[in-house]
């Protein structure tokens, strides 16, 4: 990972697509000490961003010719791009790439094209009730509580205070948290993470070129859903008696796992898709952060707090960044190679090697990437 | 009318439109040509009663994207006698009137009026201690205004 950038998430106005890309893509470029022809291919990872987000970006830095893909996977738009642009490095076809990913988000529950008229017509395209109905059924496996839902906001959102690209920068009390308006029994709107704008890049070089710096891609991994759970990412109307279908998350994480020579316990630092406050926690389980059913005792255990054995969204998470879908894969690599880099300052995981960045959503996509020094 | 065709059968009770594969006898909903699970072309149309038990359940409390009926409406998912589990919405809006493993049967319910002033309807679960469904059990959803 040779040089990596941030625009900040938040909401900033009239501010373009464009602009905030170009920030982005400037601040890794300049860090990898790479000028105009000095990459072979673009990848640039967007949802709501529209035809040909990545060729105005590198346009208007005025550096183009090479080949130029957006990519879109959701969530894990991000993760997906970075696989593409990895596996092609890992392939000889080039030795630098750079990756980025921009969004601005409408506000609201976000409205996507995945669902049909009809489905939007009859109700059923509320996102936040799916979220809803995946964190009861937690409620139940795991002995997951209100409690526990806002102890996680709790968590990232202290996190979040020392990260200047977040947000959201205030700590927020428990009480609050459950006192905010249900938006869908049992997730209060605190509990769930902000539709917002931002970007971010990284330059990607093959091993033994140039100057790297200490931090190596170890595995990016992308997976689609199996089908049978009703409630998966892939957002069916149906699905199976079956408890036991494997979800994307554990896909890619046991491809990952694999790729990079790792196990879960090797880890040091986390950033996980908390969209809802339950999803973290599902997270935990499908991860194999914890066994499955215990993620409610990982969490009272204060482990996934900074400070704890295995700091997670050290960043403050999508709950105190808000979530750009095409940046926020990318904004989690970007954390964890400062990280890794002991960049973080107050939110630093002390001597991290071994980092591990996880999006998950609709497609049902599933990203996971293993970051190493 | 339907708010989509092929995916209930409004007689009274209601059938729901689901599809069988006769290559690995999964069913799903709504019904599709090609199995979701093996790709068998070899799928029928069953249509089935659409009773069975509450699996989850929570409600939508602001409209979401392309939606112009009343809230706060039930959403949930009912696990089907035949073996399914279906999404869908509840004419119980507040869930903690719900408890999960409920009875639970497939009612019509009205959604909004469109521009032909014809009611549009889709499928919805309802507990099935409710009033008796089908045409004349019609019932908006709760907090509906009449």
């Amino acid at each position: 990972m040779a040089g990596v950038g941030m625009h900040p998430f938040g909401r900033h106005g009239e501010l373009s697509t464009t602009e905030m890309g170009v920030t982005a893509v400037r601040a890794a470029l300049t860090e990898a000490g790479v000028g105009r022809g000095g990459f072979q291919a673009a990848f640039c990872a967007t949802a709501y961003g529209g035809v040909a987000s990545g060729h105005k970006v590198l346009g208007a830095l005025g550096m183009t010719g090479m080949p130029i893909v957006d990519v879109e996977a959701g969530c894990a738009s991000g993760g997906a791009a970075l696989m593409l642009a990895a596996g092609a490095i890992a392939a000889a076809q080039y030795d630098t790439v750079l990756v980025f990913g921009v969004e601005k988000m409408p506000k609201g529950i976000i409205r996507s094209s995945f669902f049909e008229p009809w489905q939007e017509e009859a109700g059923l395209a509320a996102t936040p009730a799916y979220f809803a109905l995946r964190a009861q059924r937690l409620m139940e496996s795991s002995g997951v509580t209100k409690d526990h839902l806002a102890a996680v906001v709790v968590k990232n959102r202290r996190h979040g205070v020392h990260n200047d690209d977040a947000m959201f920068r205030s700590e927020v009390v428990a009480g609050d948290v459950l006192a905010s308006r249900v938006v869908c029994e049992p997730l209060r709107l605190w509990m769930l993470c902000t539709p917002n704008e931002g970007a971010a890049a990284v330059v990607l070089r093959a091993n033994g070129t140039g100057s790297s710096g200490a931090v190596r891609l170890a595995a990016a991994v992308l997976r689609s859903h199996v089908p049978g759970a009703v409630l998966s990412e892939s957002t069916p109307l149906s699905g199976l008696v079956d408890d036991d279908v494997i979800p994307p998350t554990a896909l890619a994480a046991q491809d990952a796992y694999e790729q990079a020579g790792v196990g879960p316990g090797d880890l040091d630092v986390v950033e996980c898709q908390d969209t809802d406050a339950a999803r973290e926690l599902l997270s935990y389980e499908e991860l194999a952060l914890c066994a499955p059913g215990s993620s409610a005792e990982l969490l009272e255990s204060g482990a996934t707090q900074l400070g704890g054995r295995l700091p997670v969204n050290p960043s403050g998470g999508l709950l105190s960044k808000g979530e750009p879908l095409g940046a926020s894969a990318l904004g989690q690599v970007v954390e964890l190679v400062r990280q890794l880099r002991g960049q973080c300052g107050a939110r630093q995981v002390p001597g991290a090697r071994t980092a591990l960045s996880h999006t998950v959503g609709r497609g049902a996509n599933a990203g996971v990437v293993i970051l190493t020094r | 009318m339907p708010v989509r065709d092929g995916l209930f059968v409004d007689v009274d009770p209601p059938l729901l439109v689901t599809g069988r594969c006769r290559s690995c006898g999964h069913l799903h909903f709504p019904h599709r040509r090609t199995c979701p699970y093996c790709s068998s072309e070899r799928v029928d149309e069953s249509r089935v009663p659409g009773r069975g038990r509450l699996w989850a359940h929570t409600a939508v409390t602001a409209a979401p994207p392309g939606y112009t009926g009343d809230v706060p409406y039930g959403f949930g998912v009912v696990e089907l006698d035949e073996g399914l589990r279906v999404i869908g919405r509840l004419t119980e809006a507040e869930p903690s009137l719900l408890r999960r493993g409920q009875p639970m049967t497939l009612v019509v319910v009205p959604l909004h009026t469109d521009d032909d002033g014809r009611t549009v309807v889709t499928y919805a679960f309802a507990p099935s201690s409710a009033e008796p469904h089908g045409l004349d059990g019609r019932r908006p959803p709760t907090g509906a205004a009449t």
